[in-house]
This record gives structure tokens, sequence and C-alpha cells, in this order.
């Protein structure tokens, strides 16, 4: 396969599934603002965080709230993280790899782009904003439900797979990472219901609030949501469970090439790091400073294999 | 001005190709069709079947509107097209070989010296080298248009790299999808084996030296071209590569493509750019869209390119009008298709005129395509007819002049039933070491009533062409 077409794929991958990510950040923002008396000033501020993109959001706008912030991480084109434009880059890079995607896929991905040109194209009324965010979500899982149920199990698959593991899995330590204080133990924690809301804001965030009651039962704890998010290979946007697919898709790759490569040794030495014994480990060497080196290594990582498939 | 219409001339009954059609159309809701044509165009836009049209703003993407009425031929009106079609191939390809060797035609002086020398298609470069198994234009698109039961002409002849081919396609994808019944009803020809036969054709004229299956690719300007669409279409449906400049160089005296395996050569390039932008060393030094020593791999024989560079010098607007000469120059022939009678204007009597018959003529540039910079006689304001005769006087060398044919008509749906619109065709040709043409082409049609361009930048459409299996 050309290095570009591996390229395009990687990108076109991460951006839809940033896309989906963003709309999943502000809907849990968005249950946080309703549910609270308080001030939301703060969620909102966190749900910007979590996107990585405080700074940029600073130099157009003073305040955080549902208006600013849905309207500059939904549609604002400046943000290059917005999912109009993850979209519309999503889309570019399908156009670039064409011929590597089924019809159907392809549609799939310029069937949501329209949409999202369409909805997107004035500012955002709060009331609507609930639908919205469930439009862009049942997009995005049009992509993925084409591109799982047409696409051949062969190296296309392989790198878009990679793209999408490892965009989910930085936006799944990254949530945790601007939350983590939240689920300290040293934090008085006795189960406020701001607590409770907190937690179910980042299980929200990574459309997990409703699966874990069935893996944890009813209780909300912070060594378990953080199990949940961490280490159990079950839940699909897990940094276990992305780094199982990673592993999985690179070693694919190297089985159909002959060939072995520096990032097939780095993923290995990350999944290590994932098959801890309990999460307890990782509390007591510090939650904090392991996601941010989980993250620094996951970006290594990517960039490491578009080194040695040839695609930087 | 009366034009032919292939569908009902001058109001009398249908004629015999439309017959099947026809009964089929009188059992059908007229509300029914509307709303088809809306579905057209949702497929259409889904499929992401578009162009760019340059100079628009904010038109990153149009779509070619599409009409529901075919354009139907019969099997021996085909027949008969085709026997031209191939006679001026083989002229072509023998043209080039020539004007690149011996120059024999221009040596007998049926076409003057400074045509090709003073010519930008002319290609210095590509003097003495021959292509592999000789073939020059290896698809080709003739332009073709019609203005009676029995009279086709050629318009252009498209040597260099035509476009369109996507269309005939999904023109035809889109018809059976839309009127599954109709194809039941009446025996069309199928076209949909085109990017099969282009892969074997192209395979056909691999490199010598290539030993066993060829590795072929497409190369393309890239996402932001007009055509980007197509290129991407057609190395899909050939199951090859999709290229671009960046992705190519030449790695021991082969072109080869970084891969995620490392640099692999390739032996066929179809390439859809153009020969300025080919190569950088040779050609335009400022374009990033070619590959840097792809014309050293040419003339060494280890690659072929497809069309061959120069192929635009056969054409060219002005060699047109040679055409018959060239002909029956290399086929000792007389053409059996005619071309249309051409003034040019590099001629002193012609261009007297062309001056004074501007109102009835249309003028174009020797040099340019896509219907721009021409002028339509009979439809210009006096303004832009003034504006015009300016550039001409000061320029007649750039200009050829050609009667306003009555372009025949086909219907297309209106609102309120069927309305007769000018059309013309284009029928797309694949050499190797043998012709192969498949049945049908792409119709184009002027939307506007009374309009005769139908150049899809110029607001012209497009329309299912079918050959009759009778």
């Amino acid at each position: 396969m050309l290095g570009r077409n591996a390229n395009g794929l990687y990108w076109m991958n991460r951006y839809i599934e940033r896309a989906e990510n963003m709309a999943r950040l502000v809907d849990a923002g968005l249950r946080l603002a309703l549910t609270r008396t308080a001030s939301s000033t703060d969620e909102w501020t966190s749900v910007v965080v979590s996107a990585g993109v405080e700074f940029a959001f600073l130099q157009k706008h003073t305040e955080f709230t549902a208006n600013t912030v849905a309207d500059f991480l939904l549609r604002d084109t400046s943000n290059a993280s917005s999912v109009m434009s993850a979209i519309e880059t999503a889309r570019n890079n399908g156009r670039m790899v064409r011929t590597a995607l089924t019809r159907e896929t392809w549609e799939a991905i310029n069937e949501a782009w329209m949409s999202m040109t369409r909805l997107l194209k004035s500012p955002i009324d709060e009331r609507d904003l609930p639908r919205i965010l469930d439009q862009i979500k049942r997009e995005t899982a049009f992509i993925r439900g084409s591109f799982y149920g047409t696409m051949l199990r062969n190296e296309i698959f392989d790198f878009s797979q990679i793209g999408t593991f490892i965009e989910r899995a930085d936006n799944t330590a990254r949530i945790l990472d601007v939350k983590y204080y939240v689920l300290l133990p040293s934090v008085s924690w006795v189960g406020s219901s701001l607590d409770n809301y907190q937690w179910e804001s980042i299980l929200r965030s990574v459309a997990a609030h409703r699966s874990y009651r069935w893996v944890y039962e009813a209780e909300y704890k912070p060594t378990n949501i953080a199990d949940f998010l961490i280490l159990n290979g079950r839940m699909p946007r897990s940094l276990a469970f992305c780094y199982r697919n990673i592993a999985e898709s690179l070693g694919f790759l190297a089985t159909e090439y002959g060939t072995r490569f520096g990032c097939h040794d780095t993923v290995e030495t990350t999944l290590g790091k994932l098959r801890v014994g309990s999460i307890k480990d990782i509390f007591d060497r510090g939650l904090h400073e392991f996601l941010v080196e989980f993250i620094g290594d996951n970006n290594r990582l990517g960039a490491q294999i578009a080194e040695e498939y040839r695609f930087n | 001005m009366v034009a032919f219409d292939e569908m009902r001339p001058d109001g009398s009954g249908v004629r015999k190709p439309y017959a099947g059609y026809e009964e089929w159309l009188q059992k059908q809701d007229p509300a029914r069709l509307t709303e088809k044509m809306g579905d057209a165009e949702r497929v259409f836009r889904k499929t992401g079947i578009t162009f760019a049209v340059y100079g628009h703003e904010d038109a990153a993407e149009k779509l070619i509107p599409f009409d529901i009425v075919p354009r139907i031929l019969s099997g021996q009106e085909w027949r008969r097209l085709t026997q031209g079609i191939e006679q001026r191939v083989v002229a072509l390809n023998a043209f080039l070989d020539d004007i690149y060797h011996r120059q024999e035609i221009l040596k007998a002086g049926r076409i003057p010296k400074h045509l090709i020398a003073g010519n930008e298609a002319f290609l210095p470069e590509m003097i003495g080298v021959r292509p592999p198994a000789g073939v020059y234009t290896h698809i080709i698109g003739v332009d073709i248009v019609r203005t009676g039961e029995n009279e086709f002409f050629v318009l252009e002849d498209n040597a260099r790299t035509p476009s369109g081919v996507s269309y005939m396609l999904e023109n035809r994808e889109t018809m059976m999808q839309l009127f599954p019944e109709l194809f039941q009803h009446v025996k069309v020809r199928p076209v949909e084996n085109y990017p099969q036969l282009l892969r074997q054709s192209l395979a056909n004229v691999k490199p010598e030296g290539c030993k066993g299956t060829p590795t072929i690719a497409v190369l393309t300007p890239g996402i932001f071209n007009s055509a980007y669409f197509e290129h991407a279409f057609l190395a899909d449906q050939m199951g090859v590569e999709l290229v671009e400049g960046t992705d190519l160089r030449v790695v021991d005296g082969h072109i080869a493509m970084r891969t995620t395996q490392g640099y692999k050569p390739i032996d066929v390039l179809y390439r859809r750019v153009d020969d300025a932008f080919l190569d950088p060393l040779t050609f335009r030094p400022d374009s990033a869209l070619g590959v840097p020593g792809i014309m050293d791999a040419y003339r060494a024989g280890k690659i072929t390119i497809a069309n061959a560079p120069g192929t635009g010098i056969a054409d060219d607007k002005a060699i047109y009008s040679y055409m018959p000469e060239i002909i029956e120059f290399y086929t000792g022939r007389k053409a059996i298709l005619g071309n249309i009678p051409t003034w040019r204007c590099s001629e002193p009597d012609s261009l007297k005129y062309v001056q004074e018959h501007l109102a009835e003529l249309v003028v174009k540039e020797v040099h340019g395509s896509g219907g721009y910079g021409m002028l339509v006689g009979p439809t210009a304001s006096k303004k832009e007819r003034e504006t015009f005769a300016a550039k001409l006087a000061a320029k007649p060398g750039n200009y050829i002049a050609q009667p306003t044919l009555a372009l025949s008509t086909c219907p297309i749906l209106v609102e309120g039933g069927l309305a007769p619109r000018h059309v013309d065709l284009r029928p797309y040709v694949l050499v190797s070491d043998k012709i192969q043409i498949v049945p049908g082409g792409l119709t184009r049609v002027a939307l506007q009533e009374g309009s005769l361009v139908v150049n899809s930048s110029q607001g012209g459409g497009t329309k299912d062409t079918w050959v009759l299996d009778d």
C-alpha cells in the first residue's frame, strides 16, 4: 500500500474518532450543567481542557458557558479539533484514500460531512444541543458500522484501526487526567452528591455510565471507575482495550509483511504496564504520573508507526 | 435553424431506436418520473460524484446535472460510428509516430510545417522516442455531433487525457438503480466492463523489459483537481494504486512508488496530469505534480506513460482542420466520419470571412478547452461580439471558426414533460494491440432551451447513452 494512503487512513480514522469524542465530551458537560445547581463554569472549563484546546479557546472566548464551549468544540472551524473541522479533515483524507475504501464506507463519511455541514452551519440554539449531539454520534456510528461491515480485513483495515485506537486511548487518558483529582482517595470522598455527579460525568464522556453498573454494580467508586477505564479489557474505550487492538493490528501487519519493527516492542511495553495486577498498583505509583507517561508514550507510538511504515 | 430530434424528428412518430423506451414511458406516471429525478441527484451527491469549476467561488464541489431520459442509438448506427472512430484513431497514432520521427506528412506538404514547429503541444523531447508497443494515444474521447439521420461529424479528438468516462459508468449505474424494469424491457449493451478493458489495455502496452504482470498506477494531480473523483474511481475500479507526484521517485532507473513496505516499481502509469507538469526536470520546473526524472526513465523504456507525452499535437484545434488529409494520408481512404468545416483565422481569406460572418459562427481558441474563451455568434450579444472581434483582430492565428451547427436534440425531463435539448456524444476508445470501444459513451446535453454549449463547466448536463443490442 502507498505510504500516503496509510497516512490518509490513519488520520481519517483518528478524526472520525475525535469528532465522536468531542460530541461525548460536550454531552457529558451538558448533563452535568443540567444536574448541578451551582455554577457550571468549572464543568465547561474541564470539558475544554479535556478536549486539549484550552489555549485556543481562550484566544476567542472569555467565558466558559454552554454556548461558547459548544460553539467552539462543535462548529468552530478555526479549531482543528472541532466536530466540523474533524469531519471535514476526515472526509478530505477519505477522498485522498478513496480507492482504499468500500463504497459504503466512503458514502457514510461523505453523508456525515453533508449532514454536519447543514447541521452546524448556523450558531447552535442551546435547546437544539441534545438533538445535534445525538446526530453527530449517529453519523460517526454509521461510518463505523459501514466500515466494520464491509471492509476487508487487510492492511487497510489495520492502519485504520491503529488510527482509531491511538486517538481513543489519547482521549480516554486525557479525560481521566483532567479529572484525576476527583478519583483520588485523599480528597474527601464520602460519596457526596457532588462527587457522584463528577464520576458519572467521567463515565458519560466515554459512554460507560450504563455499562459500569453491570460490571461493578450500582455504586460509583473511584478505584472501580479508574479500573474500568484503564485496565478493563472488555470496556471498548479503556486504555487496555485500545492497546490490545493496536497490538493486534500491528501483529497482523508484521505477519503480512514478514517484518517486525521497533513499534512492535513499544506497544508490548505499554501493554505490559496495563497488565499490572490491580488498579491499586497504579494509584500507589500516582495516577496522574501514570496518565502523563501514558499520553506521552501513546504519542510517540503513533509517530514511530508512521516512520517505520513510511507514512510520516 | 431546425434541429434533428433523435426521438421524434419533425413532429412525426417516434424513431425506431426509441420505440421500446417510448412504450415504457407511456405507462409512467409523470409525478413519479420527477421524483426519480430527485433520487438521481441524491445518489450522485451521496457518492461524491462531483467536479470543481475553476473560477467559481464557493463551488468546490458541484454536481453535473443528470437527466433521466436516455440517449439511444441503434446497433447499426453504432457500428457505423465505430468504424469511423477506429479509422480516426489509427490515423492519430500513425500521425504521432510520423510527426516524432520522419515527418513524412510535412515533407509531402500535406500540413504546413509551422503548425508543428511553432506549436506548444509539440514536444521536441519526444523526437525519436518510440513508446512501448508503438502506441502514443491509448485513451481517446472523440467528440461527435449529429445533424441528421445519417449526418455525424467529429467536433474534436481528445487525445491527451480525456475525462468523463466515470460519468458514463455512473450514469448507467444510476439508471439501473432507478429503473430496473426498463432494462428488462429494452436490451441495452453493457458498458460496465470498461475498467477491466482499460486495465487489460494498459497491461498490453507494458514496457518490453517488464516480464510477468505489470504494476499499473493512476497518476492524479490530487484531491483539488476538478476530475479527482474520476481518477480515484478508475483506480478503484481497476484495482490499481492512485498515486500523486510526491509518492513517486526514480529508483534504479525505474519509477517507483513509496509504499508501507518500501519503494515498489511501476511499469505502466495512466497519468491524468498534463504534459507540462509531468517532469519538472524536463518541462515546467515549478511543477510539484509530476515526477523529477520520469522523462529519462520513459526514454530509457523503463515505463509506459499513457497517454504518451506530446499527444496533444494530434488533437490541437489548428491540426483538427487537417484531419481529413491526415486520415487519407495514413489509411489511404477517405474519412468515414467527417470534420466540421473549419476556417483557420491564420489565413487572411478565412479571417476576412470570419470577421464578416461573426454573428453566424462559433469561434474557438486554438488551444482552449472546456468551452472557455469561445464565442457562439448567434447567441452572443452585440457587445460580446465586438469585444471578441477585437481579440480576433489582435491575434488571428489564435482562433478557428466553424459554422453554428444545428446539433441534434434529445428530450430531457422538465416541468411539464419532455422538451428537446441539444446533445453531443463522446465515446471512449482504448488502444493497445487492438482497438476497443465500449458501446455507449458520454452524452452531454445543453440544459438551457436553445443553447448549443454542452460543456459541464458552462451549465451542461449528462445523459445515459444506450446502444441497443439489435
